[in-house]
């Protein structure tokens, strides 16, 4: 009997985090996609200044700022079964991907928004770190949450 | 102060040189935004208390980094880098490392 409670509790657990999600994440995706639009205008490069500076005079620009975005971000409960299932079988885990892609994304967006009106950015570089489980415990090997950190220098004329 | 990641200043020039600069900062998030991850991650999504909780961290970590940067008489910091390490589980590392200029 305890045990079909466990287990009844598991699938509940995996169906709420399956459907609040896949909401979340289809909402997070088109919240990218629109702002990702918006900011298309501003190139943002990974280039340093030096290989810059041979075709581009860097002197029109008066001002720089060192401009950064960063955020944190969960997976949910669902996926996190599929990625222990992966690891068993090996293979591409393909719900960790999409999380990795939106926290990249959402980090380069908010860099571009702190960066305002710049003409230009470069020496965009990014990281990302794993934050750590929430609940502390040591034998936990999945990746619960990941930080991303992008940071480059915003040029202005 | 001019902060930037890279290796100059457009317009300006570099005309003295102060050597490395670098800021650190230890923090740990308390229980109750620990509570709110767990719940997080049954339904996924951003947990903005850690991401403020980071950004608080960088800022600081800056502005000691600038504060070096100043006593020795700089006026510019260049090709900054950011690190991240975890020192004890729950608790995040950020460095924050350059080289202090002066500019015209």
């Amino acid at each position: 009997m305890e045990y079909l409670i466990a287990i009844g509790f598991t699938i509940l657990l995996t169906v709420v985090g399956f459907v609040f999600g896949t909401i979340n994440e289809k909402k997070h995706y088109a919240s990218i996609l629109e702002r990702e639009e918006k900011l298309l205008n501003l190139p943002t490069l990974t280039v340093s200044a030096k290989s810059l500076s041979q075709d581009l005079d860097l002197n029109q620009f008066s001002q720089v700022r060192l401009v950064s975005g960063g955020t944190v971000l969960s997976i949910d409960y669902f996926k996190r079964f599929l990625g222990i299932l992966r690891m068993f079988f090996g293979g591409n885990i393909s719900a960790y991907e999409s999380l990795i892609d939106r926290a990249r994304r959402e980090a380069i967006l908010r860099l571009k928004e702190q960066a305002g009106n710049a003409d230009l950015i470069i020496n965009l570089k990014l990281e990302t770190s794993d934050v750590g489980s929430g609940s502390g415990k040591k034998n936990d090997s999945s990746v619960t949450c990941i930080e991303t950190f992008a940071y480059a220098t915003a040029l202005y004329k | 102060m001019i902060t930037s990641n890279i290796d100059l200043i457009p317009g300006k020039k570099i005309i003295e040189h102060y050597g490395l600069v670098s800021g650190s900062t230890v923090r740990a998030k308390h229980v109750g935004s620990d509570i709110l991850a767990g719940f997080k991650n049954l339904v996924g999504g951003e947990l903005k208390a850690y991401t403020e909780l980071l950004e608080e961290a960088r800022e600081q970590a800056l502005d000691r980094m600038i504060q070096q940067a100043q006593g020795l008489g700089a006026n510019a910091v260049i090709n900054v880098r950011f690190s991240t390490s975890s020192v004890v589980e729950g608790a995040a590392e950020i460095y924050v490392y350059g080289t202090a200029v002066k500019v015209d």
